[in-house]
C-alpha cells in the first residue's frame, strides 16, 4: 500500500497538448474516483500512472518512489481494464496465476493466492473456466482476481463497469467497496458515470478538458461546486442555470423578466448589481402559495419516478428550461401553472465569464 | 433468404451434382484405374469400374517404383515431398508470425516501409524470379536438398499480411495487461499472441502445405538427383517412360497416394481452418 503523488503532470501528443498539469496526492489506503466527460483525459491520466503512456512532464511517484520511467510491471501496481482484457485461451485459475508465474512464485504460492482471491470474489467453482464461458459480471470478478493476486501497492481501474448491464453494474459497485473496506489497497478509479464516481470515492478529481476542475469528497463537490462545469456535471437530472443580476442594494437576484429570487440576509454574495449565472438543483425547489413562491413554472411535461417525481417546464415569463424535482407523487396539472421557491441558502452563484463560483 | 419456388431448389441441386461429379469423376477414375492391370489398360475403352489389381499396384508402386523414375520408389518420393510441404508451411509460418510481430508491435523507423516491402513481393512470386532465384541457390550449394527446394518458397507477403491482420484484431488491453502482468515482448508473443491466434496458424498450415506439396516447376529445376524427387514432378517423369508404353495402372496409383497427405491435411484440421478464416471474436 501506498501514497501517490501526482506532481504538476502534463501530456502531450506533438504539440497538442490535452492533459495541462495536474496535482493531487491520493492517500494511502484511499479509494480516489477520476471523473469527467469522455475524451476529458481521465484515461490517459490513468494510463500515465500505470506506465503505459509516457509521461510528457511533471513527475508520478508510488509510495515515494518516482515512477517515470519505470516499466509498468516495475511500478507495484495492478489494473482492471474496461473489457477486462483476460486471456482468451487461458482457465479462470491461469488468468490469475500468471502475474505471479512471471514473477517466479512457486506452485503452492500460486496456488494458496489464486484459490484465497477465488474465495474472496466467490470464483471457487469457476477456475476451470475459460473466459468465453464466463457472464459478464463473473469476468469482472476474474479481472478484479487478477489484481487481488498480485497484492499491488494500487489498484487501478479503467471504467470497469461501463461494459455490464445497469443492476449489474450497482451490484458490482457494491462489491467493489466492500472489497476495498477488506483490502484497503489504494484504488484509482476512472469513470464517466457521476453516480459510479459519487457512490464509489472517497474523493472525486473532476477532470473536465484536460484540466482538474476540482478535487474533494462526493458532498463536498455536490454540496460547493467550483465551477459551473463541476456543479452541472454531477447531479441527476443536473442543476439549473440561470442568467441573472444581483440587485443594486444585493437582497435579490433579478431573472429576465419580471421574477426575482430573495437572497437571506446571511447570504453575501457581494459586488451588488453585478451579472452572475445562479444554479439551482432540481431537488431544491418547493412548492409555494402563489403570493410567496419566487416564480411560475409552464409545465411542459412530467416523469413519474417512483421515488419523486421529475417535471420539465419553462419559467413563465421568459420560458427559461427549468427542471424540478419534487419527492413522492404529485398529480400534475398540465393547464395549471406551478408556484415554486428556493431556499437562498441553496442557490449557486457562478461568475458568468469564467464559470467561477462566487 | 427463404425462396419457395420448386424450380429454383431443382436447379440449383442440378449444379451442386454436376459440380460434384466434375471433381468426383477424374478421382473414380483414377482409383479405376489404379486397380487394373497394365494390360487392361491400354485397352478401349478404359474401364468405369473397379478390377481387382489394387493391392498388387499398391506394392509395385511402392517397392519397385515407376517408369523414368524406377530407382526410387513412390514412398521416398513422398518422403521427400512430405519433408518439403512441412519445411515450407513450418518455415513460412515462423517467419511471417515474426515479422507481423515486429510490423504489428514495434515502432521502430521505416516501419512502413519495411511492410510495403513485403507487401510487394506479392508480386514476385517464384515463377517470375525463377531464373535469378537459381542462379542464387545454385551459388549457394543448394541445389539438390532440402533447404534448395524450400527456402526459395519459403519468404511469404500473404502469409505476413495475414498474421498482421490478425493481430491488429488483437485488443490492445491484452497487450497492455500482459505489461502489467509482467510480460515482456518475447513472453507476450510465446503466451498470448500464439495461443490466440492458434486457428488463424492451422488454416495457414492447410493451405502452405497444400501449396508446398503441390510445387512441381521449382522442385523441377532444382532437382537432378533421383533421390531428392518429389511426388508431383515423379508423375511427369513417369509419363515420360523411353521406350515403353507408360503404366498407367502404375501411374493412377501413384497420382492417388499423392493425393492423400493433403487431403488428410485437410480433414483433420477442417474444424480449426473455418475456424481461423471465419473467427473473429478474440
Amino acid at each position: 500500500m501506498a501514497r501517490v503523488l501526482i506532481e504538476n503532470v502534463t501530456k502531450s501528443y506533438g504539440k497538442t497538448e490535452v492533459i495541462h498539469g495536474i496535482d493531487t496526492v491520493i492517500e494511502d489506503g484511499e479509494f480516489i474516483v477520476i471523473v469527467g466527460p469522455s475524451g476529458c483525459g481521465k484515461s490517459t491520466l490513468l494510463r500515465m500512472i500505470a506506465g503505459l503512456e509516457e509521461i510528457s512532464s511533471g513527475t508520478i511517484s508510488i509510495g515515494e518512489r518516482v515512477v517515470n520511467d519505470l516499466e509498468p510491471k516495475d511500478r507495484d501496481i495492478a489494473m482492471v481494464f474496461q473489457n477486462y482484457a483476460l486471456y482468451p485461451h487461458m482457465t479462470v485459475f491461469k488468468n490469475m496465476a500468471y502475474g505471479l508465474k512471471l514473477r517466479n512464485f512457486s506452485k503452492n504460492d500460486i496456488k494458496q493466492r489464486v484459490d484465497q482471491a477465488a474465495k474472496l470474489l466467490q470464483l471457487e467453482d469457476l477456475l476451470e473456466r475459460k473466459p468465453r464461458q464466463l457472464s459478464g459480471g463473473q469476468r469482472q470478478r476474474v479481472a478484479m482476481g487478477r489484481c487481488i493476486v498480485r497484492e499491488p501497492k494500487v489498484f487501478l481501474f479503467d471504467e470497469p463497469l461501463s461494459n455490464l448491464d445497469a443492476k449489474l453494474r450497482v451490484q458490482m459497485r457494491l462489491e467493489l467497496r466492500n472489497l476495498h473496506k477488506r483490502l484497503k489497497v489504494t484504488s484509482i478509479y476512472v469513470t464517466h458515470d457521476q453516480v459510479e464516481a459519487m457512490t464509489l470515492g472517497d474523493r472525486l478529481v473532476v477532470i473536465n478538458d484536460g484540466y482538474a476542475e476540482q478535487i474533494g469528497s462526493p458532498i463536498d463537490l455536490y454540496e460547493r461546486p467550483a465551477t459551473k462545469f463541476v456543479a452541472g456535471f454531477l447531479g441527476s437530472p443536473s442543476m439549473n442555470f440561470i442568467d441573472a443580476r444581483i440587485s443594486a442594494d444585493g437582497r435579490m437576484a433579478e431573472l429576465p423578466g419580471t421574477f426575482s429570487l430573495a437572497l437571506g440576509s446571511d447570504v453575501t454574495v457581494g459586488q451588488e448589481g453585478r451579472a452572475v449565472t445562479i444554479g439551482i438543483r432540481p431537488e431544491h425547489f418547493s412548492l409555494a402559495e402563489e403570493e410567496q413562491s419566487a416564480f411560475s413554472l409552464k409545465i411542459d411535461h412530467a416523469e413519474f419516478h417512483g421515488a419523486d417525481t421529475i417535471i420539465y417546464g419553462r419559467i413563465a415569463d421568459n420560458d427559461r428550461l427549468l427542471t424540478v424535482r419534487l419527492p413522492h407523487r404529485h398529480e400534475i396539472n398540465l393547464e395549471k401553472h406551478l408556484f415554486l421557491a428556493v431556499a437562498p441558502e441553496h442557490i449557486h452563484f457562478f461568475d458568468q465569464k469564467t464559470g467561477k463560483r462566487i | 433468404m427463404i425462396e419457395k419456388r420448386p424450380f429454383i431448389t431443382w436447379f440449383s441441386h442440378a449444379v451442386l451434382l454436376l459440380g460434384v461429379a466434375l471433381v468426383a469423376f477424374p478421382i473414380w477414375i483414377t482409383f479405376v484405374g489404379a486397380s487394373h492391370d497394365a494390360v487392361r489398360m491400354t485397352q478401349v475403352p478404359l474401364p468405369l469400374l473397379p478390377g481387382d489389381q489394387f493391392f498388387v499396384n499398391l506394392k509395385a508402386a511402392f517397392v519397385q517404383g515407376v517408369g523414368n523414375a524406377k530407382e526410387q520408389s513412390v514412398g521416398l518420393m513422398m518422403f521427400n515431398s512430405l519433408i518439403m510441404a512441412m519445411m515450407i508451411a513450418v518455415g513460412k509460418i515462423t517467419i511471417s508470425l515474426l515479422s507481423a510481430f515486429a510490423i504489428v508491435y514495434f515502432r521502430f523507423p521505416f516501419r512502413m516501409m519495411f511492410f510495403w516491402m513485403i507487401f510487394i513481393t506479392l508480386m514476385l512470386p517464384v515463377e517470375v524470379r525463377i531464373l535469378p532465384t537459381f542462379e542464387v541457390v545454385a551459388n549457394l550449394g543448394m541445389l539438390n536438398n532440402y533447404w534448395g527446394l524450400t527456402v526459395p518458397l519459403i519468404a511469404s507477403a500473404t502469409a505476413t499480411f495475414m498474421f498482421r491482420q490478425a493481430f491488429l484484431t488483437v485488443p490492445d488491453e491484452l497487450l497492455e495487461a500482459a505489461r502489467i502482468d509482467g510480460a515482456g515482448p518475447m513472453r507476450f508473443f510465446k503466451d498470448i499472441l500464439l495461443p490466440v491466434s492458434r486457428t488463424n496458424i492451422a488454416a495457414l498450415f492447410v493451405i502452405l502445405f497444400i501449396y508446398g506439396w503441390n510445387q512441381y516447376l521449382w522442385p523441377l529445376l532444382i532437382t537432378t538427383d533421383k533421390s531428392m524427387y518429389t511426388i508431383v514432378m515423379g508423375i511427369k517423369q513417369m509419363l515420360e517412360a523411353a521406350e515403353e508404353a507408360p503404366e498407367w495402372h502404375l501411374i493412377m496409383m501413384t497420382t492417388l497416394l499423392a493425393m492423400i497427405p493433403p487431403v488428410w491435411v485437410v480433414i483433420g484440421m477442417q474444424k480449426l481452418f473455418i475456424k481461423g478464416l471465419t473467427e473473429t471474436e478474440k
